[in-house]
């Protein structure tokens, strides 16, 4: 395969956050490569070939810490490393690809990967937004904390540099069980709630990055009436991982599944 | 650029976002990580980073400055046998071989972070590793035999008379 050979892109190593956040600038131009599970394999196809390429691996970057209930997670920490979280964070890392993958792949590259040639991708979006996580991020205009959400809609113009939220009082997280492992998740339900007792739901799968399901929160205390909800709210695709009509004939299951085992917890 | 592969420290220039992968293979000779997808997908090519089971073909060799890799010829010698590489033998773990050098250093992986003996956890373990000769059973039997304690860990296999020497091995440690 000589396109391994043809890989002269310009590549910077910066060694702290101030030097990733200078050498990205507006993000314009520039492939940022955090574990490598995404890019590599588009640039060994050739699907990508980046003239300036950024990797993470060395800028300090990595690493959880908690401070009281919040919990920080560095843009480099391998997902392998959010195992260990409580739910719906912690089984909805376990979900994800196999153990190779995710001791390499990153919680950056995950919520920022593009759309995917034959799924969706960033399995963390939909259990990130169940505990209300907030982004810190640099690009045009300087450095930035938002709401997941916000940040999901312009991530590829941003430098994801951390995510942190509030540890949930419970949290549940309903996946569709795969064929093989290494593929995208096909449909996942997060559910967590937060210290004054508000339900989030929010879904992995659809069309473009997660959701929140508004619609089935408001319904959350019976899990039935919420499922049926969550249906209306959603739009899927045709994929290689599952079919839109099974997606949406799944969803109020996983729905209920979540709710379910919240109430458990 | 440095890396340390099977305890030999070998210097090496090539692009830094050129997968370990090709570098082992193409640069070093070293040919047990095999080309399988190159995706990330089949785990084939999975080597140890520092101790830890990765993918060769998803590693940009500007990551890894300074690592220390291991690749199937560095786990043991064709005199000497790790555990892992006696239980595939013992329990007939190897068909074509195309996945068994990733297969191995995966359990191999595993048996060091504490895996047991269960099967659910062994499957775990392994998921990203596809066998085309689908051949899982005995690859489970044998990580279960090494992880139950059922392999000597210095078990060794001797040449029977009459047997030439085995060859020398490409990357394997002096």
């Amino acid at each position: 395969m000589t396109t391994a050979l043809e890989r002269g892109a310009n590549v910077l190593l910066p060694t702290t956050e101030a030097e990733a956040v200078e050498a990205f600038g507006d993000g314009s131009g520039i492939t940022v490569i955090g574990g490598g599970t995404i890019v590599v394999p588009d640039m060994t196809s050739g699907r990508l070939r980046p003239e300036k390429a950024m990797l993470l691996t060395g800028a300090g970057l990595s690493g959880i810490t908690r401070d009281g209930p919040r919990i920080t997670i560095g843009a480099t920490t391998p997902v392998s490393e959010l195992e260990s979280l409580p739910a719906p964070i912690g089984p909805c890392a376990a979900n994800v690809a196999d153990t190779e993958i995710r001791a390499q792949g990153t919680v950056g590259g995950n919520l920022c990967a593009g759309e995917g040639l034959e799924a969706p991708r960033g399995d963390l979006q939909g259990a990130l937004l169940a505990v209300g996580a907030t982004v810190r991020s640099a690009g045009a205009g300087g450095e930035t904390t938002e709401p997941l959400e916000d940040f999901l809609a312009h991530r590829k113009s941003r430098l994801l540099l951390d995510v942190s939220f509030e540890e949930p009082s419970a949290g549940a997280f309903a996946p569709l069980i795969r064929p093989h492992t290494h593929d995208y998740t096909a449909l996942a339900v997060s559910a967590a709630r937060g210290g004054d007792g508000t339900v989030r739901l929010a879904v992995s799968g659809v069309t473009g990055p997660a959701v929140r399901l508004p619609s089935a929160e408001a319904k959350a205390s019976d899990p039935r009436a919420a499922a049926d909800a969550a249906a209306a709210e959603v739009t899927f695709a045709d994929d290689a991982l599952a079919s839109a009509w099974y997606r949406n004939r799944t969803l109020p299951v996983l729905v209920r599944r979540a709710l379910t085992q919240l109430e458990e917890v | 650029m440095k890396l340390t592969v099977n305890g030999v420290e070998r210097s090496f220039e090539t692009p830094p976002l050129t997968p370990l992968l090709h570098v082992l293979r193409e640069e070093l000779g070293i040919t047990s990580p095999k080309a399988g997808c190159q995706q990330g997908g089949c785990g084939s090519c999975t080597i140890l980073v520092d101790g830890a089971p990765r993918r060769a073909c998803l590693l940009p060799v500007a990551a890894l400055d300074g690592a220390e890799i291991t690749t199937l010829e560095g786990l043991g010698s064709p005199e000497a046998l790790s555990p892992i590489q006696t239980a595939f033998h013992e329990h007939y773990a190897a068909q074509c071989g195309f996945c068994t050098s990733g297969m191995v250093l995966a359990a191999h992986g595993y048996l060091e972070g504490g895996g047991g003996p269960e099967r659910e956890s062994i499957q775990k373990a392994l998921a990203g590793h596809v066998c085309r000769c689908t051949g899982y059973v005995k690859i489970i039997d044998a990580v279960a035999a090494a992880a139950g304690g059922e392999i000597e860990a210095t078990q060794r296999w001797l040449p029977q008379p009459g047997e030439e020497a085995p060859v020398e091995v490409p990357g394997a440690p002096a």
